[in-house]
């Protein structure tokens, strides 16, 4: 017992002397920080996939409470929602954003666009098309090795087993942007959810999903187009002759529609000869 | 003891099918498709159009700047059409393709003398207009490489006959047929570059070549002829420099650093024919060859020759071909369809049975450093391809990528089938991206 009590006196009195120590010193060097930040990173859904350029959910919160307004500042994650819920936080007015969905610029599955040789290389977009132009004969399309799946954090892409193309699952995307980043073709396009009503939808049904877009990027002249894929823009101009709004921009012969323009009449989708317009509507009740 | 370099190396069965055919000049095709980037640097720009007729020698597509080479008419005939096509890569490249008819040369092609009064600033223009590129390969434009940058002198003249890479034996085959003109090639490089003395490095491999060019050489003053003990990658520059005179040439610095300008006898034979007969680079010494191919063989063929054509030449295209290869089987890379042309810097085509052409599935890798014991450039490749499947581009250049000259031995010797050399391309490419962004 006798030499148990000198012991624990020593240790207990470094452990006293410590504390007091330590306690003067987090008092002197204590960090400010803004109560703000971490009331607003338990609104942000901790996703960290950095879709609002910024290193993470806490970067993101830091830079909102920095900011002077919120103009500009958007987690595509959290969507509108979470916006307004960050700006009682900090007593801004919330800047409306429109939803919007990653959208796969390539229709040439196996059918449309044969295979003209075998890649044999490491099974990733980036190295294959560091060094080849693709296995078919389109060398924009899409080279199914899935770089955006792999970039995907929200298991929202797929590589489709038939055709062969990714698939953006609706309900998943976030529009965070890293399959964009990471498609080396740069077919990934992030584009409105919704950018209007559809001529048989009536409008007050504001939820249908509808956009209209083309889904080829192939710059090459029509004809050698056509010929590597039935399904590529051939640059016709058809599209931009049909449409009133004038959303359609056609160069290097391939035509774009741009989707602030873009008024869904879907006059170009019909004229379309080849079907590189593509027409995605999906209802209210589909989408759940 | 023969000379070797001192890093690294492997040592593949030689396979080199085609030795002692004699090379076949190839009858012309009816058509030919000449590309405009046949070089390292700028793509010519074309001068004739469509309807124009050529001879075999005009000049078609003049050089698009200092690092860059004019491009010559390999046929006489009408112009078709100039379009984009299909390149080896598969990506689409603009072309000059012209119909054949006949087979008339330009009147300046004419069988000259040795041409003593030429000043070295007067050959060198003579190689830049003839459209001289490197034809080891690297189709790096020949002037450029002969126009040292201020501060820098050359000392020695490097003759590049190693012909490491296995099967290819265009070189080799045309030491033995135009010995007499490599070295007068060799005399003008040597004026050319201001320098007194000329080595060149040959594989022992080849002992009827070292023979022919020694006993020729003997009379010749400042060249000489050493055989080399074979190894991989022996043909390129820096591996060759330390193998012939011993020098290391450092990270990112050229060869004439140290004193060192490195050529190839193709390159040589190609600069006597531009220098003494005005005739530009039209056609080279193709090998076409594979363990299974009917009659491997040399042929000797104008620049935009389909390559179905020399195929056909060597007995067809077996029924059993997985792959068709542009240049030899280690630094070559497949081609997408037969259809490609012939550039000036295609050494070989070589077809692979389809029950070796694929790759084997990659594994794991196991640490068993055999990549980094035979890197020639003293690189740890596995380290390499580790940092590019985590997409860590800037420590792989602080781990000396861009050093790398991508001779493919780190694939080839890995036990685990691992695709080394696709990881590092893929790291060089996206830094030039990210340069190229800036």
């Amino acid at each position: 017992m006798e030499f148990l009590l000198p012991a624990v006196i020593a240790l207990g009195g470094m452990g006293i002397i410590s504390a007091i120590i330590l306690y003067f010193v987090s008092k002197k060097f204590e960090v400010q920080d803004d109560p703000r930040i971490t009331e607003i990173q338990a609104l942000l859904p901790s996703a960290n996939c950095g879709g609002c350029g910024y290193p993470g959910c806490s970067g993101f919160a830091a830079a909102c409470t920095q900011a002077a307004s919120l103009d500009g500042l958007l987690c595509p994650v959290g969507g509108t929602e979470t916006m307004n819920r960050i700006a009682t936080v900090l007593g801004y007015s919330a800047v409306a954003c429109e939803p919007r969905v990653a959208v796969v610029r390539c229709n040439g599955s196996c059918e449309k666009r044969p295979h003209t040789n075998q890649y044999d290389g490491t099974g990733n977009c980036a190295i294959a098309s560091a060094l080849y132009g693709g296995e078919t004969g389109c060398p924009y399309g899409c080279l199914g090795w899935g770089d955006c799946v792999t970039a995907c954090l929200f298991d929202a892409i797929r590589i489709h087993p038939e055709t062969r193309l990714p698939e953006v699952d609706e309900t998943r995307c976030t529009a965070c942007g890293a399959c964009v980043k990471a498609c080396p073709k740069q077919l990934i396009e992030l584009r409105r959810k919704s950018s209007g009503f559809h001529r048989t939808v009536k409008p007050d049904d504001a939820d249908t999903l509808h956009r209209i877009y083309v889904a080829c990027m192939n710059r090459d002249k029509g004809g050698v187009a056509r010929k590597a894929c039935s399904a590529a823009c051939i640059g016709c101009s058809k599209c931009l002759k049909n449409c009133e709004s004038e959303a359609i921009v056609i160069a290097n012969n391939l035509a774009y529609i741009d989707d602030s323009k873009c008024t869904l009449c879907g006059r170009c989708v019909s004229e379309c000869p080849t079907a590189s317009i593509v027409e995605y509507l999906q209802t209210k009740e589909i989408v759940c | 003891m023969l000379k070797t370099f001192r890093i690294g190396g492997i040592h593949a069965p030689a396979h080199k099918l085609s030795a002692d055919r004699w090379p076949v000049t190839l009858p012309l095709p009816e058509q030919v498709m000449i590309l405009l980037s046949q070089h390292i640097g700028a793509p010519a720009k074309p001068l004739v159009a469509k309807g124009d007729t050529v001879k075999a020698g005009t000049l078609i597509a003049e050089a698009a700047g200092f690092v860059s080479a004019p491009v010559h008419s390999s046929v006489s005939g009408t112009v078709a059409k100039i379009e984009d096509i299909v390149d080896a890569s598969g990506y689409r490249k603009p072309a000059i393709i012209i119909d054949v008819q006949g087979d008339v040369w330009e009147d300046s092609i004419v069988q000259g003398r040795f041409p003593d009064e030429l000043s070295p600033q007067e050959i060198i223009e003579k190689i830049r207009q003839a459209g001289i590129v490197g034809l080891g390969g690297a189709t790096f434009p020949t002037h450029v490489k002969l126009t040292p940058p201020p501060g820098s002198r050359a000392e020695v003249l490097i003759i590049n006959g190693a012909e490491c890479e296995p099967y290819l034996t265009d070189d080799h085959v045309l030491m033995l047929e135009k010995g007499e003109e490599i070295l007068q090639g060799i005399r003008l490089l040597m004026k050319a570059a201001q320098v007194q003395k000329a080595i060149v490095g040959i594989e022992n491999n080849k002992p009827d070549a070292i023979a022919l060019l020694s006993s020729l050489a003997a009379t010749v003053p400042g060249i000489t002829i050493v055989p080399l003990k074979p190894r991989y990658p022996q043909g390129s520059e820096k591996q060759l420099i330390d193998a012939l005179i011993r020098r290391q040439v450092a990270s990112g610095a050229l060869p004439v650093s140290v004193g060192a300008i490195v050529q190839n006898v193709g390159t040589a034979f190609a600069v006597y024919e531009a220098v003494v007969n005005n005739k530009p680079l039209i056609e080279r010494i193709v090998t076409v060859t594979g363990n299974h191919l009917a009659h491997p063989c040399n042929l000797r063929v104008r620049i935009g020759t389909p390559i179905r054509y020399l195929i056909e030449q060597a007995g067809g295209i077996p029924a059993d071909t997985g792959k068709i290869v542009g240049g030899g089987p280690l630094m070559g890379r497949a081609l997408l369809n037969a259809d490609v042309p012939v550039t000036k810097g295609l050494s070989g085509i070589l077809l692979i049975p389809a029950s070796e052409a694929q790759r084997k599935p990659a594994r794991h890798c196991i640490r068993c450093a055999k990549c980094a014991n035979i890197c020639c450039m003293g690189l740890e490749p596995w380290r390499l391809m580790n940092l590019a499947e985590w997409k860590e581009w800037e420590p792989m250049k602080q781990n000396k990528m861009m050093d790398c000259l991508e001779c493919g031995s780190c694939s080839y010797v890995c036990p685990a089938n691992r695709p080394i050399l696709d990881h590092i391309k893929w790291g060089k490419n996206e830094l030039r991206l990210a340069a190229a962004a800036k």
